[in-house]
């Protein structure tokens, strides 16, 4: 029988390691965020520009990114943990621990953003690029005060969604010691059989979520005075 | 002004024959006058107007704008140049996330002018559409007409020599269309700005053009002198559209 005494008991009994273990999330998904925007947002931006028909229309640029994206995507993320520890180590010196782990997820941060920026731009009405083009403003300034200031709520959103996937990827970074919520669920809770701990973790990520959630979807709206 | 000598523009199609949306034009537009250029849908009106600013790069041919040659700039040269042409669609594309006054100052961003003299144009051009009252509002708030007078404003920006029209009132009904041609008369009186307007309204073309070119199948197949008439739509008050269909009837006196 499922106790709510037993679960509150267990967290106030483990605060300290919920604490450290939220902290942990905080930076590895903190990490992917920073990514994301700053390499996720301009690879995005590649891949829209390069697609047919517009103002950087590359056949073999818009093969290469897309592919790079696709096949990061398609890895079972656990795999590709491991499959990149080589990878992490010549980034951060070691593949284990909570910076280290932020790696693999910031490599996923940016494939995933890179597809939402991607889909946000598409839905700028072309005629903005004309207008755009025909008021003489150079590639950089119709992307800066033009694409991205009418997919701006777009560009919010898909942050949104992808941060909450940054969160579930980083619930199985304790396979390479990266610690974090999910690291502590599995360790406290199923290992140890202290299912009621372990439901009162799921219940703090819900909850997390659903902030995340609801700040992007304000900020979204917000921004958007397109209607 | 601004002459096209000899331009012809094709597209690449699905199939493997190419498109030939324009053929051949010779085109000089005069200093001043409200030219316009009208023809049946896909006859390249629109192709034929985005060569006037390079937007489409013609294949043959060359593009003269103020006794310049456009088809031999540089990229960096050409939107420059452009800066000097501006240009209304009849989608308006204004950016729907700034404000009226936002949209009016981006040409000028654009141009590099400081703050200040960018605020004080911008009051200017919507002083001069009239619609100084609603510089702070989003686009999605405004009527048709008046998203395209915010469009006239943004492309009278940088004092253009050049005003191009993509059909400027064809997503207008007919009462909203004569304002948008008083504004348009009102620009090239005024200001003596040069106006080429693409569209497929005959009447629009009988109320403001003084010359008209008439396009089909990729070609100019006429061209000629038109003593534009006053239509008591733009002066007087509005007829209803009781009167307008009755007189269109030929019924006279309702």
């Amino acid at each position: 029988m499922f106790d709510i005494s037993v679960m509150l008991d267990g967290m106030i009994q483990y605060e300290a390691e919920i604490r450290k273990a939220i902290g942990e999330t905080f930076f590895m998904v903190g990490m992917s965020v920073v990514a994301a925007i700053i390499f996720g947002l301009p690879a995005g931006t590649l891949l829209f520009l390069c697609r047919k028909g517009q103002i950087y229309e590359n056949r073999a640029w818009s093969w290469v990114l897309n592919s790079l994206v696709n096949i990061i995507r398609s890895f079972p993320f656990l795999l590709l943990v491991v499959f990149m520890i080589p990878l992490t180590r010549m980034i951060v010196g070691t593949a284990i621990g909570t910076l280290a782990a932020s790696i693999p997820l910031s490599v996923v941060a940016i494939a995933l953003y890179a597809r939402q920026v991607e889909q946000a731009l598409l839905d700028v009405p072309r005629g903005v690029i004309e207008a755009a083009r025909a008021m003489g403003a150079s590639k950089l300034e119709m992307i800066v005060k033009f694409l991205y200031v009418e997919a701006r709520s777009g560009l919010v959103l898909g942050l949104t969604t992808s941060t909450i996937s940054f969160i579930s990827y980083s619930t199985v970074m304790g396979i390479v010691g990266g610690g974090g919520i999910g690291d502590f669920a599995i360790r406290y809770g199923y290992q140890r059989f202290e299912t009621e701990l372990m439901t009162g973790v799921i219940i703090l990520m819900i909850v997390l979520v659903q902030a995340i959630q609801y700040a992007g979807t304000t900020i979204s709206r917000l921004l958007d005075k397109r209607s | 002004m601004l002459s096209l000598q000899e331009v012809s523009k094709s597209y690449d199609r699905q199939s493997s024959d190419r498109l030939a949306a324009v053929q051949a034009v010779t085109l000089t537009i005069e200093e001043g006058t409200i030219h316009g250029i009208i023809g049946p849908s896909g006859a390249g009106k629109s192709t034929l107007l985005r060569l006037m600013n390079m937007l489409e790069i013609p294949d043959e041919g060359r593009v003269v704008v103020a006794g310049k040659d456009w088809t031999a700039m540089s990229e960096s040269e050409l939107r420059q140049a452009r800066r000097s042409v501006g240009m209304i669609f009849q989608q308006f594309n204004l950016l729907q996330n700034r404000t009226v006054s936002g949209n009016v100052s981006v040409p000028l961003e654009l141009a590099g002018l400081p703050k200040k003299e960018r605020a004080e144009r911008v009051r200017e051009c919507l002083q001069f559409v009239g619609l100084l009252d609603k510089a702070e509002e989003y686009p999605a708030s405004l009527s048709g007409g008046q998203k395209q007078r915010v469009a006239i404003a943004r492309a009278l920006a940088n004092h253009p020599q050049v005003l191009l029209c993509d059909e400027p009132t064809s997503s207008l009904d007919p009462k909203t269309t004569n304002d948008i041609l008083s504004v348009l008369r009102h620009v090239n009186e005024t200001l003596g700005v040069t106006i080429v307007m693409v569209t497929h309204e005959m009447d629009v073309v009988a109320q403001i053009c003084q010359r008209v070119s008439v396009m089909e199948g990729g070609r100019l197949t006429d061209s000629f002198a038109l003593q534009p008439r006053e239509q008591a739509g733009a002066i007087g008050p509005p007829k209803s559209y009781r009167e307008q269909l009755l007189v269109m009837e030929g019924l006279g006196d309702v």
